[in-house]
């Protein structure tokens, strides 16, 4: 037997193809022949016929055939399925036999060459006596064949060979050799494929006709036998739906054998088989499903079919190789396109047959443990007659027995132990790992990383097992972190105990004490001994000395391990090793912790460092040092204790260089950071804890940054959610969950002692010169040197606002431009204790707004901190915001000479323009002057002198001016004619007096000018009185150069009478003035309105009354004569219409010389009236305005 | 029935497993978290589906040859698992349904426990989830929590009542 038993034979995994020789071909010497032969055997694609070829010589003797049974009454099958059955069909008997004879239809010789070809094909009938086999016989012609029916010649001929050869028409074929050879070769196949076809069916009814005379008593093999027989022609004929419909039937009848621990190997032997089969044809439909469901059926039915219980290593090598096979299935179906996904993949055949190959392992262990005295039979009962058995899944030594007694104990002992002596040499850890690495591959594919570690740490268990240390630990190693990233810890321990043995096995000294490390930590679930026999023997470790050996070791093993352990001993070299602890969970915990997060500068910088071990023992440690970021600090972060190697035992509780387990234990450091660091990060970049010393061995544990391990933060997280009362314990302890890593500080510079103030007056006006005044005084113990000030607008806002910032210590010249907006490191010199030094800062703003000051004052500072004499750099700085606020607003307007707002101005007719300057400065403001530039375009009336000088203006307040203009015509000006600027000098009043002046530029509006054809204006008084003579002259101006034509009227008013021409018509002479005298008679006291004056131009029909309106009065205020006035009085006293009374008082009263006596009598009526109507005190103060 | 019943936090690392005590329980604890590998696949292809709609129970997640490994998650992503024995046809859907529920409910109470920290592994003796003796049929899941916490609120409840209503209603806004 050989040790590939288990695996399926070769012609049951392939794919059955019908096969066909061809004779008669000479493919070493006719380079004609060996043309033809290539071009049907190379490069079969999928698209041609399913036949495999073989050239046999014309005279191959071929399998012979039995002779027929008649009855099968007699006969008893004495297995289900012969070895050679399938290979027979496959490679040995064809279906059909092509005899290939060089023969053209003009061959002269024709009657020879007839008769040879006859004598070729009677051979090869010879040969194949009793076969169904097909022969058929192909012409090779080196002539192109004329089209059928053309050549009378070629017919008789055919006819004749036909008859000759005792073929059928069908069978005879022309493959003329030209050109065109791998067309005709296709054709030829296709044309074999249907002989072949026909024969696999004659062949399947053949086995069927035998079915009738089998009886369900003796031929029960039979019938599984013809079934798959059936089976396998249907697929040779690539009839696979009756193929898999046929092995369906025969499955069903293997398990329909009646089983018995002699037989049981062959039934699960063809049971195996034919699920197989049936497995692979699903597949091949694409029925993935069906694949599945029968091979649990098959697995279902056949798990407990054990056997014999001495053999029963074999069962379980038969499950492994079905559970391999149908993932084999699964994965070819795949990679021809099948989608398999996470819960149904490959991966898990795989793993379930490893499963059972290390079942097959565990039970060969314990079966197959014979003393190696015995000896392996002589002679061998598993060997045959001829190599090989007759029947698949029969035992050697009793072929073809059927009964179910065992006729020979004796011999059946020595099968069984000859079996169980081979079992005994399989390599089985090979077989698993091989199938668990097909797992792996597999379940990478499906997503599924767990259940891939889960399989490497087999594979690692199984290279163990196989005394392959290093591979395992490989793997082992791989996988650990994914269990500890996870919280896994009970896979973890199970992990890092096989990975200690390895370890110890190979006496790695490194990994030793790194698995001893965390198997010793708080992740490991270990008992307390067994913790204590690890922590022994890392104790050993250190004091470089052999540890014991791990338990349930291999004898051998150990012994070659203790070997290599001496030699580590006596080998001199480096025995210090780093282990750095952020991907594991040693057993000393650490955390480092600054005692703020900021220190200044001359305060000594401390934290502490927490150690705690978990390790069921106390332990010391030789050394503990810290790093930083910078190294310089490095030196005075050591703990050294020079102690002997062997105190690490002795006297361990005492000294702070001791871990007591579960106790926390605190570190103190202290250092002076440098001046230079001011500003900067402290980092604590790693902290080295150092077990053993150098002259044993030396593990330094490396904590990157302040601590912490592969566990901590998730432990940090349960700790900070967790609110839990924890039990109070004495001072210096602490409880390790609540310390909280803080591996960083800041070094801060020292705190000033120094006071800097800001006095100003806020908020800055536009463009002044802002005055800040800054006062440092030093509360300093000593002299304070180089000081600096740097003071101006704080950097790191808009950018603006840095172009319209100035900054200067000289208050008394304006600044431009020029001048920074931040005055940086101005020297101020020394400050003695108690000293006070003021110093004056201008600010100049250009735009609203507000902005941050900055000043800064830095100074230096000897300082003695932990009895080193330091220089202190120090600095306070004060940020100030100030607002920046318009000092007045102006406002200009244009009148007209009546005062009434222009929207536009007349060319040559004179306006004026009004400023209106109000202070919206919280302080009082000094206008020094103002200044009218007026633009070229305009021209005064009068002079331009300012009206406003030294004017002072409280908040709120205004100074208005008022300047006559007049517009030259210009023409149509789109957008208005220029004005000029209003220029405005001013300063603050409570400014000093060398502060400059500020000037501020004021643009004036554009104004429209207009030009009108005719200027109207008129002479009228001021006021007309009733009934008094109210004279009105009217000047009409041409402004033209055409002589105008003017229609005048005067409308007739209600209010007055008057005399002069009412419509005329005139003409005006251009650059010539009109004049029009009327006079008016009031009638009626009040504000009246005139007769209105209609002046139509027939020139310029859009010279509106509108527009005439705004050159002349429209209205005049009538006055009335006192006399008249107390006597209307009187009459409205009757009325008692008191409101009316003042209201009208108000108005119609008129103080001229000669009513003095009517003024005396009128107060008399009014006293008079007031105290009758107790309103005495309003009329009184009435009266008193009128004044 | 089920010979594992496992806890798993939401980080995916266990809170709680028990398995039979004759079967040897490192070949659970493997299974459990390779379970994980397809609960974390639900669960993200659960993601998508409307919170309201979402059911807890996640099915079969694997068949293994001799055991049937079912899932089910919580809102707030902490996973059952329970390992049944493939050979127990007595345990249909709707019964590994209502062990899941039962589970979920003693989580709850075991959730409710003033005691425990959210996230600590559940370690207590008494307050162990249900036990899971393959001799003891579903049904017979024994809390012994729920009662106690609730002894504990009477407990304080009780001493709130000299503060009358105000005190009681300070109570329940804990």
């Amino acid at each position: 037997m050989s040790p590939t038993q288990w695996d399926l034979p070769v012609e049951l995994c392939c794919r059955p193809m019908a096969f066909v020789t061809l004779t008669g071909l000479d493919v070493v010497y006719n380079a004609v022949h060996r043309a033809v032969w290539d071009a049907f055997c190379a490069n079969r694609r999928a698209d041609r016929v399913p036949i495999s070829f073989k050239v046999l010589p014309g005279d191959h003797e071929y399998p012979k055939c039995r002779p027929k049974r008649t009855s099968y009454e007699w006969y008893i099958p004495k297995g289900i399925l012969k070895t050679g059955w399938m290979n027979k069909h496959l490679n040995l008997v064809p279906a059909l036999v092509v005899v290939f004879y060089e023969l053209d239809w003009d061959e002269p010789q024709w009657k020879e060459k007839q008769s040879e070809c006859a004598t070729r094909v009677e051979i090869v009938r010879q040969s194949l006596q009793g076969r169904n086999t097909k022969v058929a016989v192909v012409l090779i012609q080196k002539k192109t064949p004329l089209p059928p029916g053309e050549d009378v010649i070629a017919s008789e001929r055919a006819a004749a060979l036909c008859n000759a050869c005792e073929l059928s028409g069908k069978s005879l074929f022309v493959l003329p050799h030209t050109d065109h050879l791998v067309g005709y070769i296709i054709r030829l196949e296709n044309a074999f494929y249907e002989h072949a076809q026909t024969y696999y069916y004659t062949e399947i009814r053949r086995v069927k006709s035998h079915k009738e005379f089998l009886n369900k008593t003796t031929h029960q093999l039979l019938f599984v036998r013809h079934q798959f027989k059936i089976a396998f022609f249907s697929e040779l004929k690539q009839d696979t739906q009756n193929a898999l419909k046929n092995y369906r039937t025969a499955y069903n009848l293997v398990h329909e054998l009646r089983a018995h621990e002699t037989n049981i190997l062959e039934i699960k032997t063809m049971a195996g088989f034919i699920n197989y089969k049936i497995c692979r044809l699903c597949f091949q439909h694409n029925t993935p499903l069906d694949a599945i469901a029968q091979f649990r059926k098959h697995i279902d039915l056949c798990k407990k079919k054990i056997g014999s219980a001495e053999l029963s290593f074999e069962h379980a090598a038969w499950m492994s190789k079905q559970f391999q096979a149908f993932g084999d299935l699964f994965d070819e179906a795949i990679k021809l396109g099948l989608t398999a996904i996470q819960t149904q993949n490959p991966g898990f055949y795989y793993q379930q047959a490893a499963y059972y190959a290390q079942e097959r392992k565990q039970l060969a262990k314990s079966l197959c443990n014979h003393e190696a005295s015995i000896m392996y039979p002589n002679p061998d009962p598993l060997e045959t007659q001829t190599g090989v058995l007759d029947f698949y899944g029969q035992r050697s030594w009793r072929q073809g027995i059927l009964s179910f007694d065992l006729s020979d104990p004796e011999k059946e002992k020595v099968g069984v132990l000859a079996i169980q002596l081979k079992e005994r040499n399989v390599a089985h850890s090979e077989i698993i790992i091989t199938l668990l690495s097909n797992a792996v591959a597999q379940f990478k594919k499906y997503k599924c990383p767990r259940m891939k570690s889960h399989l490497m740490v087999q594979m690692g268990e199984e290279y163990y097992y196989a005394k392959d240390y290093t591979k395992a630990l490989k793997l082992l190693d791989y996988v650990m972190c994914d269990y500890r990233s996870e919280g896994w810890w009970t896979l973890l321990t199970s992990i890092l105990t096989t990975a200690l043995k390895c370890s110890y096995l190979m006496a790695q000294l490194k990994d030793y004490i790194t698995y001893s490390l965390e198997l010793l930590g708080r992740a490991s679930t270990l008992k307390d001994d067994q913790k204590s026999r690890i922590e022994k023997n890392l104790i050993n470790v250190l004091m470089n000395e052999s540890p014991d050996p791990e338990p349930d070791c291999d004898i051998f093993a150990v012994k070659t391990a203790q070997k290599l352990w001496a030699d580590r001993i006596s080998l001199a070299g480096s025995n210090i090793f780093t282990i750095g602890v952020q991907d594991f969970v040693p057993f000393v915990q650490c955390k480092a912790k600054f005692h703020a997060p900021s220190f200044h500068v001359d305060v000594p910088v401390e934290f502490d460092i927490y150690l705690k071990a978990d390790c069921p023992h106390p332990i010391r440690f030789s050394k503990l040092c810290v790093s930083f970021n910078n190294q310089e600090y490095n030196q005075f972060c050591v703990i050294e204790e020079a102690s002997k190697a062997n105190e690490v035992l002795e006297n361990p509780t005492q000294g702070k260089m001791c871990l007591v387990p579960g106790k926390t234990r605190k570190l103190l450091f202290k250092f002076v950071a440098k001046t230079e660091d001011v500003g900067k990060k402290i980092e604590i970049t790693s902290v080295d804890l150092a077990l053993g010393n150098e002259t044993g061995r030396c593990v330094v544990l490396n904590w990157q940054g302040g601590g912490g391990d592969a566990a901590s933060s998730q432990e940090a997280l349960q700790a900070a959610r967790s609110f839990k009362r924890r039990p109070k314990l004495p001072d210096n302890e602490v409880h390790w969950d609540s310390i909280i890593i803080q591996a960083s500080t800041m070094i801060i510079s020292r705190v000033p002692n120094i006071s800097v103030h800001l006095r100003h007056e806020p908020p800055a006006l536009t463009n002044e010169m802002y005055c800040l005044v800054v006062t440092v005084q030093s509360h300093e113990k000593t002299q304070i040197r180089d000081v600096k000030l740097t003071a101006g607008l704080k950097p790191g806002q808009d950018a603006n606002l840095t172009q319209k910032t100035h900054v200067t210590l000289h208050g008394t010249e304006l600044c431009d431009e020029s001048y920074p907006a931040l005055l940086t490191d101005i020297p101020v010199g020394d400050l003695h204790p108690g000293e006070q030094l003021e110093k004056m800062l201008y600010v100049r703003c250009g735009t609203v707004g507000s902005r941050m000051f900055l000043v800064y004052v830095s100074y230096l500072i000897n300082i003695t901190a932990e009895e080193k004499e330091i220089v202190c750099k120090c600095h306070k700085d004060e940020t100030v915001t100030i607002e920046t606020v318009f000092p007045f607003d102006v406002a200009v307007k244009f009148v007209s000479t009546k005062f009434e707002h222009l929207e536009r101005v007349y060319a040559d007719i004179p306006f004026l323009l009004m400023t209106d300057l109000l202070s919206a400065s919280p302080w009082a403001l000094t206008v020094v002057s103002s200044e009218l530039q007026l633009a070229p375009s305009m021209t005064t009336v009068d002079q331009l002198e300012s009206q406003v000088d030294n004017v002072v203006l409280q908040t709120g307040e205004s100074a208005s001016e008022c300047f006559c203009l007049r517009c030259p015509s210009l023409g149509n000006v789109e957008g208005g004619v220029a004005t000029g600027h209003y220029i405005i000098s001013w300063k603050r009043t409570s400014a000093m007096e060398n502060i400059p002046v500020i000037r501020t530029v004021i643009t004036l509006p554009h104004v429209i000018v207009e030009n009108i054809p005719l200027h109207v204006n008129a002479d009228l008084p001021s006021f007309g009185r009733v009934r008094e003579s109210l004279p009105v002259k009217y000047h009409l101006q041409n402004k033209t150069d055409f002589v105008q034509d003017v229609e005048i009227s005067v409308e007739p008013s209600d209010a007055f009478m008057f005399s002069g021409l009412k419509q005329i018509r005139l003409r005006i002479l251009p650059g010539t003035e009109q004049e029009m005298l009327y006079n008016f008679y009031p009638l009626m006291a009040g504000y009246q309105q005139l007769p209105s004056l209609n002046i139509n131009l027939l020139r310029f029909p859009n010279f509106t009354n509108q527009l005439l309106r705004r050159f002349i009065p429209t209205s005049i205020f009538v006055k009335v004569k006192l006399k008249n006035f107390l006597l209307f009085k009187f009459k409205v006293l009757k009325t008692n219409r008191l409101l009316f009374h003042v209201h009208f008082t108000e108005q119609y009263f008129e103080t001229n010389s000669d009513s003095f006596a009517f003024y005396s009598m009128y107060l008399a009526v009014l006293l008079f009236i007031s105290i009758k109507l107790l309103f005495i005190e309003s009329n009184f103060k009435d009266l008193y305005f009128l004044r | 029935m089920a010979v594992c019943i496992a806890v798993i936090a939401k980080e995916n690392y266990p809170l709680y497993i028990r398995s039979t005590p004759t079967e040897n329980e490192l070949k659970f604890h493997y299974m459990v978290h390779t379970s994980l590998d397809v609960v974390d696949e639900k669960i993200s292809a659960m993601g998508k589906a409307l919170v309201d709609q979402r059911e807890l129970y996640l099915g079969l997640l694997y068949p293994t040859e001799d055991y049937k490994v079912y899932g089910y998650v919580t809102n707030s992503k902490v996973k059952f698992v329970m390992v049944v024995d493939s050979s127990n046809t007595a345990l249909r859907d709707n019964e590994i349904r209502s062990m899941f529920r039962k589970l979920h409910n003693s989580y709850t109470d075991v959730m409710c426990n003033p005691f425990y920290n959210p996230g600590d592994r559940i370690q207590s003796r008494w307050a162990l989830l249900p036990v899971s003796d393959p001799v003891q049929v579903g049904p017979a899941f024994c809390v012994l929590l729920p009662s106690f916490c609730r002894t504990c609120l009477a407990i304080l409840v009780a001493k709130m009542q000299p503060f009358g209503k105000q005190g009681r209603k300070g109570l329940f806004k804990l």
